[in-house]
């Protein structure tokens, strides 16, 4: 039993990891259609921007305040990339779809190398506070206080996605725009901000992602944002895309089903099931859980 | 009267089709003005090169202005707070979003919403706040698309079949709404039912194979059954219905 309780926390960690990359994937798609493979540098900035502001920047550290301090700081560079990647190299390509892989694609690629070049590209010990490292007695299990921060961070951020896209007029905006983003634009709603405010909140979910997924891991490396992006696609797929609540769905599948197959069968063997059942959702419901619809 | 509304030399090519080959008109600053034609021959192309919506991929050329103001490379969103009302062909709510949400989005900063105006056209968008527009039959989503538009003031409003594939007795109401819109607000219709055209409309512009074909007083059109067979490719008892 313990063991069961274990995998599933753990897997849910894993679920929350997913989930907060790929939520602003699924936004950014459902409402700009843009798919934007730079989304994992964002993450990597993150994570790169936690670990040197827990060792740098005054008032940061890699313990109590501190901490939150880093993590804060990490968020606010990714959103920052997040912003000035859809200004500059985003804006002038809508609507032409293969410059914008061409463009997402280096950039993630050319992102890697300047982490790489800048920090070495050898995984570092990532600064985390003392308790993160411990574990937490539940129905018998010792699970990881790292794994349960990232889903408590889920939790919030999708409950504060949730709310915002229900509670606010830019949330009504986004939700509109990802139904019909011309209808919108026929409406007198400039929808050029909401794609910025879409990128914003990605690039911050992601970013955040990235300074837990360093908790999570103990290690910080260029390559991160880049495997776990891949896993995120899959979530949206899955989840639909446009709808925060289908990614949410879908990371728990992704996460448990990773966890569970790889503990019970052989290591590697969950991912082939990942994408095993992508397959299965592209053929029987290929809009996936929950279509394109902004799910507030 | 100078027209609110003039189109000269308008050519439109999406994909390599060349739709619009040189559309002119003008549209008189009172009444309704109807886009006439078979499908196919660029009525909605129109309506969509004025408002600003051909797709990236085409190529819009020629002259369309409001007043003084020309509207060739304006941003949509830029037209419509200019007082382009648009209300397009199969209404276009947003089917996951409530009828209060869908109002709520037309509203514009700096205005106030015309709220009483809107609902005492239309009451049962009052009563119906709460519910998806994607639940609504589609007479009521005509009438949520119509009011959306009607929360603003608008100098010319932009209509594309709104009484299409509705009902009739849901016809005659979408048409009397829209003549009663009429008295206030000059706007351009493309609609293919004769009866409400026969209705509504002042002036007539018709389009055959992406060039205006005829242009003139509207009831003469219809009095002239060759010409609407030859131009509408519909017989004498369509048009006296």
């Amino acid at each position: 039993m313990g063991t069961v309780i274990l995998l599933a926390l753990t897997g849910l960690g894993l679920a929350a990891l997913y989930f907060l990359v790929a939520s602003g994937l699924s936004l950014v798609f459902g409402l700009a259609d843009v798919l934007n493979f730079a989304h994992g540098l964002f993450l990597g900035v993150g994570a790169y921007g936690t670990w040197w502001a827990a060792g740098n920047l005054p008032g940061a550290g890699p313990d109590g305040f501190g901490f939150v301090v880093a993590v804060a700081f990490g968020v606010a560079a990714g959103t920052l990339v997040a912003v000035l990647v859809e200004l500059v190299l985003i804006r002038p390509l809508y609507s032409r779809t293969i410059e914008q892989v061409l463009v997402t694609v280096g950039l993630s690629l050319a992102g890697v190398a300047l982490l790489q070049a800048t920090w070495g590209a050898d995984a570092r010990p990532f600064p985390r506070p003392d308790w993160t490292r411990q574990v937490t007695g539940i129905l018998g299990a010792q699970v990881p206080n790292g794994g349960l921060l990232l889903i408590i961070a889920a939790v919030l951020v999708l409950g504060a996605i949730l709310a915002f896209l229900r509670w606010t007029r830019y949330g009504l905006v986004i939700r509109a725009g990802v139904e019909n983003r011309e209808m919108v634009t026929a409406l007198g709603i400039d929808v050029r901000k909401a794609f910025t405010l879409v990128f914003a909140i990605g690039g911050a979910a992601a970013a955040l992602a990235g300074a837990l997924g360093g908790v999570y891991f103990g290690t910080v490396s260029p390559g991160q944002g880049g495997s776990l992006l891949i896993f995120a696609f899959i979530v949206v797929v899955i989840g639909g895309m446009g709808s925060v609540v289908g990614s949410a769905y879908a990371a728990v599948v992704v996460g448990l089903v990773q966890q569970f197959v790889n503990y019970y069968g052989t290591s590697g063997l969950g991912d082939i099931c990942v994408v095993g059942l992508l397959a299965v959702v592209l053929l029987l419901r290929p809009q996936g859980i929950a279509g394109k619809v902004a799910t507030a | 009267m100078e027209p609110i509304l003039s189109v000269e030399d308008l050519s439109v090519r999406i994909s390599g089709l060349h739709i619009l080959q040189g559309v002119s008109f003008a549209v008189a600053p009172t009444g309704v003005t109807v886009l006439l034609g078979r499908n196919g021959v660029g009525k909605t192309t129109t309506l969509r090169a004025i408002v600003g919506l051909t797709p990236p991929a085409g190529e819009v050329r020629g002259t369309i202005r409001m007043g003084a103001q020309s509207l060739l490379a304006r941003p949509t969103h830029r037209l419509v707070r200019g007082g382009l009302g648009y209300v397009p062909e199969d209404r276009c709510v947003f089917a996951g979003l409530t009828v209060a949400e869908n109002l709520r989005l037309a509203e514009r900063r700096g205005t106030t919403p015309a709220y009483d105006k809107v609902f005492a056209l239309f009451p049962e968008l009052d009563r119906r706040g709460r519910q998806r527009a994607g639940s609504l039959s589609g007479g009521q989503q005509q009438m949520l698309a119509i009011g959306r538009v009607l929360l603003n003031d608008n100098r010319l409003l932009l209509v594309d079949e709104p009484t299409k594939g509705l009902a009739p007795k849901v016809v005659t109401e979408v048409a009397e709404v829209l003549e009663r819109v009429a008295e206030s607000v000059p706007v351009l219709l493309v609609e293919q039912n004769l009866a409400v055209v026969r209705r509504l409309a002042k002036d007539a512009v018709v389009l055959a194979a992406g060039k205006v074909a005829w242009t003139g007083d509207a009831r003469e059109l219809l009095l002239e059954t060759a010409l609407t067979k030859s131009l509408l490719g519909v017989g004498s008892a369509e048009v006296s219905h």
